[in-house]
């Protein structure tokens, strides 16, 4: 198993050093020049001159690229333009908003989807099948930003049942004592259901406006998944045995098609996080895809790299923990390893 | 899972098990209309629409939707039914250029991958992994902000970001087919690698590609709209689904919801549609599914 | 910054919930409370950098500086055009001086005993020249602004005495008391910023950049970049009346129409960072009052690259000047939030005074003419850029003169250029046509025509203009000013205006207003010449 571990982990680092490469490519091409910005509004092109040499952005592509990941060897991540803080620490505080906004939409979709997707296999070909098609599909072919908009019209500002998309809390509410970053379990961990409600509420219509968007990859994952397992022979032994139609479904079919979900979920995470970048902007969430976004249009480097990096091991650990998963659902794995 | 090279014969098959499959699911036969639909004003919108979608008219500014325009009016007076229906052509190209670039490159490295192996199916592996790795939206921006913000490159950021998905798709289904019957008679009367690739794989594992593509149509398009969002669009004054939600959705609270709201349900349209297709095809291409 | 301790209060708060004896109604009061004490500014984006003197600090951090630092000397208010308070630009006011005595070669300031800085230690004569030294060394933006006043070098400050500091000229200029009243001459707490420079930091400027500093009414308790930044209030403040609002919390929400949402709702109390359609149709909500003012001496132009052909020829750009759709800009782009430069009657006489309108109005027969005289009846193709940070007023003037200019056959493809990239582009001085807002804090039009016309070929003359007789003018301005000839000034303004407007190397579009809008509950708005807010006037009823 472990050595499976470490295998799974080395196959990793070549797209690792590729995100590194290609990032830092990627930034330098980006339009606008750092040096300028430095050099103020009213800089003479010879003052710009200066500020590129003290900055290094005037030593060749390699050298620059040599020091940059010297510093990464360091943890030093560079400094952001935009909010002159140190990239590591803005990622640092800003990376729990974006992962429990995600994860509440991903919780929020797979109760919603799986359902939909099962009920959609069990009465294959009927209205239901058909109409549960039309509405995840629908779902995903909103762009978020309208939807996300559209939520916040509705329901903050004609029926004034949500609370101002002004981020994770009330302007006047304070935040929970940081344990892990999530303010959901951070409040309930200080037993303060104030925040809790607060901070809930907050997050509940970013969280619908993303589970909306995932709700059709995760329905129709299922939904094919069902479908081939029901058609299998052991689900028609248990049928023909006499089991119940819900016994059937829910513990013999549902188990054994709930691998690909699982391993479909990795997928669809990164996929949202992809989308949280707008929902974000839309709610003034303050995670790392709103930074993110402000820092490419800003031609800001160090956080561009540094959102890219973490987004990266970010998805290449939620990789690993899903075939962990895998293997603790699916015993034949267990076996070959 | 493998089925020999189509013959006449398995094409009127296929044919006529696609003409059941679109009876005995209107949702898939609602997307093929709709998909006409969108073809026609793609090649016939500049020609059918009341007024010149370019045109200014200062004097009717933000109105609402009338019989004189359908869709209202936007900040500068322009028709927004006329902008709508004009804008299907770029939208369409867009979804279209880019599904085909990455088919082209992400189909056949993908092809070669799975059928070759060795060294092609690492290096293809790693190129996926890498592209996979990153956020694919704030990588499709950053390529856009990078190349500048034209169709063109908005076409490439969007196929790139597809690239793993099609390798990946095509390598599988192409190492299943390597040790094929039909391959297996194709080599055996002297054909070579290559050839094989491209005259036996490529056609057999095309109706699955096919299907990814018509998925991965709603995606470039909304890909597209989101770049607009962030101001990483096409050029004014262009008319542009994606432009004209952000633009519009900005208005939404002020009451112009039909600035908005008209090209989003067409945006949504274009993407429910290839969805929808998407889904029906693979009905009609994989059939075991179906069972 | 104060996080640490942010934390550890909350994480009080919460031990202090955890024990059960918190009550939701006491909450709820103490949130009331707090919420009638606390004005909530929302606005786009928010600073990066709480010291002016900062390397590449941005516009929202001229706010803060302005808001946590106290100057020698300000500005008394008049009542504007608007009937809105507005700055006068002739009338000084002592702030942390007392006393102001201006002599032939220098003026003396004395400063007032009882001002202290946050940390409680008294602000002195070598805080004040520490301060002025540092802005003038540190480079970049801020020293640029010391010296449109000649305000150049250290040798200029003198200490006479702990509370007195002498400032000698180095040459006769208008500008040097004015801009020792604009927001870069800051008074820093020397002592405090010193005992955090490094060697490779001297001036202390990573420090200032997170912490405020200063002996300003506000001081910065938290900031969280790129979320909000809380103001609480000096209560030690000596400079002037004591602030009516405590507590300033200012958000950075991105969404211009969740900003609109969140004041309509009576969330939010102030902001001034909306599009100008939202303005327009907010001044109908009985619950809000919008002030509306235009930017002193401030202009938004289409400019031409008058080294390039084909606007090199100044029948060229006198055709383009026919051929814009000034009107239509004004309704359609604008809402009418603007002030017209365009369209004098043919019997103006110019004016001692900027800006002013120029004379062209739409006239595309006389357009078409002239581009014949230049020998391009045809027309031609060009690329019509513009800044994609300010697309919301920008896309829509540019579409706008896209297809206006397509009449007399100049063809254009717009170039939208992300804000970042939109300096260097006009550094590079090479975009043939592009749309550009200018404005100077210093309201004197011999200052913007020396950084907008003049042949030194500033980074703000974006067209390249150079010519030795606008030059002439210029100088003449300049030395009129500083001696004091108001016959001689007026004269070269007047020439130089008639001048801009004849060879036409930018055509003025319009005046650009900076819009604040409001909770009816919220008075004393004060228009700024760096037009941000001052939130020492503000009230919260």
């Amino acid at each position: 198993m472990l050595k499976i571990l470490i295998g799974r982990i080395l196959t990793t680092i070549p797209a690792l050093i590729g995100v590194v490469v290609v990032s830092f490519l990627l930034t330098r091409v980006l339009p606008g020049d750092t040096a300028a910005y430095f050099a103020g509004p009213a800089a003479t092109p010879q003052a710009i001159e200066e500020v590129r040499k003290k900055l290094g952005l005037d030593r060749p592509l390699p050298e620059q690229f040599a020091s940059y990941v010297r510093d990464l060897s360091h943890g030093n991540l560079g400094q952001s333009l935009t909010t002159g803080q140190p990239v590591l620490s803005d990622i640092k505080a800003r990376l729990p908003a974006s992962a429990e906004l995600t994860l509440f939409g991903l919780v929020l979709s797979l109760l919603i989807a799986v359902p939909l997707g099962i009920v959609a296999a069990v009465r294959q070909g009927s209205m239901i099948d058909h109409a549960c098609r039309a509405i995840v599909t629908a779902g995903v072919s909103l762009p978020v930003f309208f939807t996300g908009l559209l939520l916040v019209y509705v329901f903050y500002f004609i029926l004034q049942i949500s609370p101002a998309p002004l981020g994770r809390l009330d302007v006047f509410a304070s935040a929970p004592a940081e344990i892990t970053g999530f303010y959901l379990l951070d409040s309930l961990l200080a037993r303060d259901g104030a925040t809790f409600r607060a901070s809930f509420s907050q997050l509940l219509l970013p969280g619908v406006t993303l589970a909306i968007f995932a709700l059709a990859p995760i329905a129709r994952i299922t939904r094919a998944s069902m479908l081939s397992v029901l058609s299998m022979d052991f689900v028609r032994t248990a049928r023909a045995s006499g089991l119940s139609r819900r016994k059937v479904i829910m513990t013999y079919a549902f188990r054994n098609a709930l691998l690909p979900v699982v391993t479909t979920l990795g997928m669809v995470f990164s996929f949202l996080l992809g989308a949280n970048v707008l929902v974000e902007k839309v709610f003034a969430w303050p995670g790392i895809g709103s930074y993110a976004v402000e820092a490419l249009i800003a031609s800001d480097f160090a956080p561009v790299q540094g959102f890219v990096l973490a987004m990266a091991i970010l998805y290449i650990v939620l990789n690993l923990l899903i075939d962990l998963s895998y293997r603790l659902i699916d015993p034949r794995m267990r076996a070959s390893s | 899972m493998s089925r020999s090279p189509g013959t006449g014969a398995a094409i009127l098959a296929t044919l006529s098990h696609a003409r059941y499959v679109i009876s005995g699911n209107p949702v898939t036969a609602f997307a093929f209309m709709l998909l006409g639909l969108l073809l026609f004003c793609a090649v016939f919108g500049p020609w059918i629409v009341p007024f010149d979608p370019l045109a200014s008219d200062t004097a009717a500014t933000l109105k609402a939707p009338s019989l004189r325009h359908w869709f209202g009016t936007d900040a500068l007076g322009r028709d927004v039914f006329s902008r709508v229906v004009a804008a299907t052509r770029l939208d369409l190209a867009i979804a279209v250029f880019s599904v085909a670039l990455v088919f082209a490159f992400g189909g056949l490295a993908g092809i070669a991958a799975g059928f070759f192996g060795g060294w092609t199916d690492r290096i293809v592996g790693r190129i996926a992994d890498t592209i996979m790795a990153f956020p694919l939206f704030v990588l499709a921006m950053g390529i856009v902000a990078a190349l500048g913000n034209t169709v063109t490159n908005i076409v490439i950021a969007t196929a790139i970001i597809n690239f793993p998905l099609y390798a990946r798709v095509a390598r599988t289904e192409a190492s299943v087919r390597r040790e094929a019957g039909f391959v297996m008679a194709a080599r055996l009367s002297g054909n070579s690698e290559l050839r094989i690739a491209l005259t036996s794989i490529l056609p057999n594992i095309l109706p699955i590609m096919m299907v990814q593509m018509s998925l991965t149509m709603g995606y470039a398009i909304l890909n597209a709209a989101g770049l607009s969002f962030i101001g990483l669009g096409v050029r004014p004054p262009m008319p542009e689904w994606g432009i004209m939600v952000a633009e519009g959705a900005g208005s939404i609270i002020s009451g112009e919801w039909w600035l908005a709201l008209f090209p989003g349900l067409a945006l949504m349209l274009a993407v429910f549609c290839f969805n929808l297709i998407g889904d029906g095809l693979r009905d009609i291409v994989d059939p075991q599914r179906r069972t | 910054m104060d996080r640490r301790k942010f934390i550890k209060t909350a994480g009080a708060a919460a031990a202090v919930s955890a024990t059960g004896v918190s009550a939701p109604a006491i909450v709820t009061s103490a949130m009331a409370q707090s919420r009638a004490e606390t004005l909530l500014i929302v606005s786009e984006s928010g600073p990066n950098n709480l010291d002016i003197h900062g390397v590449g600090t941005n516009v929202p951090g001229y706010e803060v500086s302005w808001n946590c630092y106290d100057r020698l000397i300000s500005h008394e208010m008049k009542t504007g055009e608007n009937g809105a308070p507005y700055y006068d630009r002739e009338k000084f006011k002592p702030e942390l001086a007392e006393d102001m005595n201006v002599g032939a070669n220098s003026v003396t300031f004395k400063l007032r005993k009882d001002a202290t800085f946050h940390d409680g230690a008294p602000v002195t004569a070598r805080d004040v020249k520490w301060s002025l030294d540092r802005a003038v060394s540190v480079g970049g933006f801020p020293t640029f602004q010391m010296k449109a006043g000649s305000l150049e070098k250290p040798e200029q400050f003198v200490v006479v005495d702990d509370h007195t500091v002498r400032i000698d000229f180095l040459r006769p200029d208008k500008l040097t008391i004015p801009d020792l009243a604009v927001i870069v001459p800051c008074v820093i707490n020397s002592e405090l910023v010193k005992k955090n420079a490094t060697a490779q930091d001297p001036w202390g400027l990573e420090y200032t950049k997170q912490n405020t500093a200063g002996s300003g009414a506000y001081k910065v308790t938290k900031w969280t970049p790129g979320t909000e930044v809380v103001f609480e209030r000096n209560e030690a403040w000596k400079c002037g009346k004591m602030p009516a609002i405590p507590r300033i919390i200012w958000r950075m929400v991105p969404s211009a129409g969740n900003r609109r949402a969140l004041l309509e709702r009576g969330d939010a109390d102030i902001s001034y960072d909306l599009p100008n359609k939202d303005f327009v149709e907010l001044k109908s909500n009985p619950k809000l009052s919008i002030i509306s003012t235009p930017y002193s001496n401030g202009v938004q132009y289409l400019g031409m690259n008058v080294k390039k052909p084909p606007f090199d020829n100044p029948k060229v750009r006198q055709a383009v000047a026919y051929a814009l759709p000034y009107q239509k800009i004004m309704d359609a782009a604008l809402y009418g939030l603007s002030k017209p430069l365009f369209g004098a009657s043919a019997a103006a006489t110019t004016q001692p005074s900027w800006p002013q309108a120029h004379k062209y109005n739409v006239d595309l027969a006389k357009a078409r003419a002239l581009l014949a005289e230049a020998g391009l009846a045809d027309g031609f193709e060009t690329t019509l850029s513009f800044d994609l940070g300010f697309a919301g007023v920008n896309e829509p003037v540019c579409v706008l003169i896209q297809e206006s200019l397509a009449q007399i056959g100049i063809k254009t493809t717009i170039n939208k250029v992300p804000g970042a990239n939109w300096r260097t582009e006009l550094n590079k001085k090479e975009m043939p046509l592009f749309t550009n807002v200018f404005s100077g804090w210093l309201d004197y039009p011999e200052y913007f025509f020396f950084w907008c016309y003049d042949g030194q070929n500033s980074v703000f003359n974006t067209m390249s203009y150079q010519n030795p007789e606008m030059d002439k003018l210029i100088a003449s301005a300049r030395s009129s000013a500083a001696a004091g000839n108001k016959a001689a000034y007026d004269k070269s303004v007047e020439g130089f205006v008639d001048l801009a407007y004849t060879d036409m190397p930018r055509i003025p579009l319009f005046q650009p207003y900076v819009n604040v809008a409001m909770q009816k509950n919220i008075t004393g708005y004060q228009y700024w010449f760096h037009r941000r807010l001052d939130y020492r006037a503000l009230v919260k009823a």
